[in-house]
């Protein structure tokens, strides 16, 4: 067999034509057979390098594998070409409405009170707190005396109080979490640093601002060496976390049998300030009767509602809202939208 | 209380170029929250002029009587207005407004034509002047000269601050003491109005015809001063400065010798009573009311009295509650001449008991439970006394006294304790200029001060007391902002971490989470079909509603509440939960203990304090109707069934690291044919299913409603898991359907299946169930799927386990392989 340039050139120049006018990938295969696979004009002449004369073999050698590069190269682009052709034509057939609604499951979501109690737990807990929780069905020592909240003071009257029958068991419907407190100080040795939320009662009837049950979050610490300057950092630390950097607290002096001295904490909130909560050093006489050493440690108390916080921070203006339990409210919050 | 800035002014320099709001501002600082700013006579503008009454012409025919009055108003011509009101007659002083005066709510006074008449001008009522409430008739003056300013008369134009007084500051519901705080928080000249010099001088008129007086219980009271006054005026009218301050502190002004006394408890403090001592029979005494069993107060009711009660008796009968309310039998009429004025220091708790027992709070009571200044009692009367001397023209008799000397109270304080407290250094100027502003007598001038205390501040006692007034008056502003941080490393609890993972489980799978009030019905818990445990209600002895008065003793019956309300507001598809707390009254309870909190009380108290509170649950519940997956263009949804809430409540224990059976109950108010027990080491802790139709039906609630409860607080603590161990060999897996008789549980079979298949059985999967084949059987199919550590598994070595597991089911089922 003998080679030829012009016959090598002229086999390219037909290859090359026929990749570039296929239509389909159909006629690409048809193609592929003729001009690119090893049954082609260029492949056969590829074959027959084996059968030239040496001295000719490297000069057409050279010369059948740049044509055959070439083809392949264009066959390889219009293979391509055509596939998106073909891709391009199928996918548009299968194009949906993708604003079409998705199958929905029924949509849930944790109660704001939920939210807000994980958040705050959450901040002090990186402040090195536990978390203290106790029976909201309490004993009135625990709810009062311990407080030094003596037997004839106005809180202790069925006005205010839940009391549960039998009487003479001394058990109210906690009043505050304070009695968390106490446990604490009677079951632990200081240092103490706790946060206590929980669900609290007094006989309020239920109106846009009062709930007879609601819910608040105390802290406690005890600590050598502990001032009001760590109580205010706190109360500061904490107001920020829950309303944002830029509010500021003030504390405005008050009494609670509990504290001494005592305060009451008020934010900057949106442009004015708002009664938040109370504060104060722990009183000497609660110290006294958990068994605390005074000498040695001195603490901080202080309490706010959740429900006040929740109103303020999310601008609900009716407490129905959060006690009624519709749960297109509980669903507006998820699982925890801040 | 409420309190008149032109009074406090008397006592403390105010810079003129305060605004109310500024002075308020000082109020709060130091304590004092003032609720509300009155601004008096703000929108009133004159000319409002005193006139006097010339005559009056009754109009007829119209639809209520009206007088065409003539005044002269100091200008030599008659002005005639219409009027309608009669509490008036010719020559007496009334408040007239011209036109060209405004009075508030923009009411612009002009001359007008009105029933036939020209009114020019018109005479005015409390009311109208917006200077009280009191519009039964219009204003008659006692005094005042014709044709003079009206508004200097009367002292209309003045800022009225209404301040709470926290209850440890008794001291505080006078002019005095809230002057001197504000002086304190202004850092201003304040001068007290306790006078003692009057009452020296009165102290040493002796009479054998004085009204005496003696404290027969000395645990009720220290000090009383009885000052006895004769030939009273008692029909002189109060002066209008008198009458305007009570009235502006938010009192009514009554008569004279009740205005003196009220007049002079606002200005110092200290509770004043007046006796018509005609009427005492005997001297006066301070006795517990022992056989006096009843007394009618000035309320006009008549009270039983409970023998512990602190009265003042003359020889017969008890006269007055003490520091409470007087008696009616002593009261001082418009045909009283003498008087009998009392000023005592009562012990505070007896007057608070007086006063809670008999449900009466009087100004009086108020007070003296928040303790008043014992050195005031002789002062006051003093003072009260000299005032009927001069405006109602009496003549002082004597006084009688029964006192217990007052000792002076002398402390020392450190201010390097204060300041390490407090958190600040404060200076020894700081600390001296802080507590001499409360009153005190600071001597020292070193790091350790000696401070005499004052009558009026027995509520200083500790270290901290001071540190409070000290870091008040210097402004709770200078204390600095230090954050402290935990010691004992934080974190929550596994129980607590329970809690918020099963609360945000639920959330996540379209549960809403409620919080409910703990409240229930007798009915809600007779229709439910509550009984043992879930039957032992705790009572609420004051509840909100007698138709509430139990604490809950489950969580269901106030899902299904809030689940109904839901419905009512059109809720259609709803899945709500609860995680709170349960009460039940079912262990007896520890002797109920009230120790002293002097000291730690023993651990024996303690312990009987602990156990005298009942056990409380922690439960999940929930309750579920209409659809989980929602009906939409794609076709119908799927609706929540028995098995949803099963499901849901099986993912829940399993939450918890609990291994657990299932068994079938008929658990009220649960479907008796529908309802799942599960149980943790043999104990049930959560049923779960479909509600009782009974109940469903009663509820009006949707067919088909679900609902499941666990014990939160009854499933044990799991322990630290090791991490399982993942295989990356191939598993093998082989189905297997099973015919068994229908009363045998999917749960059995698959145990069975499980025992058998031998420890390479990775997974077990219920993957169909067909009830049609008749004969009272059904047909189970599961697949098993095996896994090996170390090896591929061969289809033969898996056939043998396969067998050995439907043997097993043969055994225990007796489960035939379907064919």
């Amino acid at each position: 067999m003998s080679l030829q340039q012009g016959q090598i050139a002229s086999d390219l120049a037909l290859a090359l034509k026929a990749i570039s006018s296929a239509t389909d990938l159909e006629d690409l295969k048809q193609v592929k057979i003729d001009h690119v696979g090893d049954k082609s004009a260029l492949a056969k002449a590829n074959q027959a390098l084996a059968t030239i004369d040496a001295s000719q073999r490297a000069e057409f050698g050279k010369l059948i594998g740049s044509a055959r590069t070439e083809v392949n190269q264009a066959f390889e682009k219009k293979s391509n070409e055509l596939a998106n052709l073909r891709d391009s034509k199928v996918l548009l057939t299968e194009k949906v409405d993708v604003t079409l609604p998705g199958r929905r499951t029924l949509k849930g979501g944790l109660h704001p009170l939920t939210i807000l109690t994980n958040e705050i737990s959450d901040l002090f807990i990186g402040l090195g707190y536990k978390v203290a929780e106790g029976p909201e069905l309490e004993s009135e020592w625990l709810n009062f005396d311990a407080l030094n909240i003596p037997a004839d003071h106005p809180a202790r009257t069925m006005q205010d109080t839940f009391f549960v029958e039998p009487l003479d068991a001394k058990l109210v419907l906690r009043t505050h979490t304070s009695p968390v407190q106490i446990r604490t100080m009677l079951e632990q040795k200081p240092p103490i640093y706790v946060i206590c939320p929980g669900k609290t009662y007094r006989a309020d009837e239920l109106d846009a601002t009062h709930t007879p049950v609601f819910h608040q979050v105390e802290g406690l610490v005890i600590d050598e060496g502990i001032t009001m300057a760590d109580l205010k950092g706190t109360l500061d630390y904490f107001a920020k976390s829950i309303f944002g950097s830029e509010v500021t607290t003030r504390l405005r002096p008050s009494f609670f049998p509990f504290t001494e001295p005592s305060a009451e904490v008020d934010i900057f909130f949106n442009g004015r300030w708002i009664e938040w909560g109370g504060c104060g050093m722990v009183n000497e006489k609660v110290l006294i009767a958990c068994g605390v050493d005074t000498k040695k440690y001195s603490g901080f108390a202080f309490g706010m509602g959740l429900e006040r916080t929740l109103m303020v921070k999310h601008g609900i203006t009716d407490m129905h809202d959060i006690v009624e339990g519709d749960v297109r409210f509980t669903q507006s919050f998820g699982v925890g939208k801040k | 209380m409420k309190i008149p800035l032109s009074w406090l002014r008397e006592y403390v320099t105010v810079p003129a170029k305060l605004t109310a709001e500024q002075i308020a501002q000082a109020f709060v600082k130091v304590g004092f929250e003032v609720e509300q700013i009155e601004y008096q006579g703000k929108d009133l503008k004159g000319p409002l002029l005193v006139g006097k009454v010339l005559s009056i012409e009754e109009l007829s025919g119209h639809k209520k009587p009206i007088r065409y009055v003539g005044l002269d108003l100091g200008d030599k011509k008659t002005r005639f207005v219409i009027c309608g009101a009669r509490n008036f007659k010719v020559n007496d002083l009334v408040v007239v407004a011209i036109p060209g005066a405004v009075l508030p709510g923009n009411f612009a006074i002009s001359a007008r034509e009105t029933y036939g008449k020209v009114s020019d001008g018109m005479i005015c009522s409390a009311k109208e002047l917006g200077i009280s409430d009191d519009h039964a008739g219009i204003i008659v003056l006692p005094e005042g000269k014709v044709g003079s300013d009206a508004l200097v008369l009367l002292d209309i134009s003045d800022v009225i601050f209404d301040i709470a007084i926290n209850p440890d500051r008794g001291y505080a519901m006078s002019v005095r003491g809230l002057a001197r705080e504000l002086a304190g928080s202004l850092k201003s000249k304040y001068v007290d109005p306790a006078d003692t010099k009057i009452a020296k001088k009165l102290n040493s008129i002796k009479s054998n015809k004085a009204v005496s007086v003696k404290i027969e219980d000395k645990s009720g009271a220290d000090q009383i001063f009885i000052r006895t006054l004769a030939k009273v005026n008692v029909k002189k009218p109060t002066p209008i400065w008198m009458s305007r301050r009570i009235e502006k502190c938010g009192m009514r002004s009554i008569s004279l010798a009740v205005d003196i006394t009220n007049y002079v408890m606002l200005e110092l403090g200290q509770p004043l009573h007046a006796f018509d001592a005609d009427l005492v029979d005997g001297g006066l005494r301070v006795v517990r009311a022992g056989k006096f069993s009843k007394i009618t107060t000035l309320d006009k009711v008549e009270r039983k009295l409970n023998p512990e009660n602190l009265v003042i008796a003359d020889s017969k009968s008890a006269l007055a509650l003490a520091g409470t309310m007087g008696g009616l039998s002593s009261e001082v009429t418009s045909s009283t001449t003498r008087i009998a004025l009392e000023a005592a220091h009562f012990d505070p708790m007896s007057i608070a008991k007086n006063s809670r027992f008999h449900k009466l709070s009087s100004e009086a009571s108020r007070r003296i439970e928040r303790n008043t200044d014992p050195a005031l009692a002789e002062i006051a009367s003093a003072r009260a006394a000299s005032l009927l001397v001069d405006l109602a023209g009496a003549q002082y008799v004597g006084t009688a006294q029964s006192v217990i000397a007052i000792k002076k109270r002398k402390v020392k304080i450190s201010i390097a304790q204060i300041s390490k407290f407090i958190g600040y250094n404060y200076t020894v100027k700081q600390v001296k200029d802080a507590l001499t502003l409360i009153g005190c007598k600071v001597s020292g001038s070193s790091a350790i001060l000696t401070v005499e205390i004052p009558t009026w501040r027995p509520d200083l006692i500790t270290s901290a007391d001071f540190s409070e007034e000290i870091a008040r008056l210097n402004g709770y502003e200078l204390i600095p902002s230090r954050l402290p941080i935990g010691k004992n490393g934080g974190g929550l609890t596994q129980m607590q971490y329970r809690k918020r993972q099963i609360a945000t489980m639920l959330a996540d799978q379209g549960f809403s989470e409620v919080v409910n009030y703990p409240f229930v019905s007798q009915e809600m818990v007779d229709l439910l079909g509550f009984t043992g445990d879930r039957a032992k209600s705790f009572r609420i002895a004051n509840p909100m509603s007698e138709d509430f008065p139990l604490l809950r003793t489950h969580l269901i019956p106030g899902l299904l509440t809030t689940l109904s309300r839901n419905i009512g507001r059109g809720g259609k598809d709803l899945a709500i939960f609860e995680i709170g707390t349960v009460f039940r009254n079912t262990t007896s309870l520890g002797k109920a203990s009230l120790p002293d909190i002097n000291k730690r009380p023993s651990a024996k108290v303690i312990s009987d304090i602990y156990s005298g509170v009942p056990k409380q649950m922690l439960f999940v519940g929930a309750v579920a109707a209409g659809e989980k997956i929602l009906s939409n263009w794609q076709g119908s949804g799927q609706a929540f069934t028995w098995s949803d809430a099963i499901a849901k409540v099986v993912e829940i224990v399993e939450a918890t690291g609990n291994e657990f059976e299932i068994v079938s109950s008929d658990l009220a108010p649960w479907h008796p044919g529908r309802c799942a027990e599960i149980k943790v080491d043999g104990k049930p802790v959560a049923h779960a299913g479909e509600l009782h139709p009974r109940v469903i039906a009663a509820l009006n609630l949707p067919e088909r409603t679900c609902a499941f409860a666990a014990i939160l607080s009854e499933l044990p603590l799991a322990k630290v898991s090791a991490a399982p161990k993942i295989w990356n060999l191939p598993a093998t897996v082989q189905d297997v359907a099973l015919v068994v008789a229908s009363s045998v549980s999917a749960v059995s079979v698959e145990n069975a299946l499980r025992t058998g298949a031998g420890d390479l059985l990775e997974s077990i999967t219920l993957f169909d169930r067909y009830d049609q084949i008749g004969d009272g059987k059904v047909s189970l199919a599961f697949t098993l799927s095996f896994r090996a550590s170390d090896r591929t598994l061969t289809s033969d070595e898996v056939a043998k386990y396969r067998d050995q597991a439907i043997a097993s089911a043969t055994k225990s089922c007796g489960a035939v392989l379907r064919s």
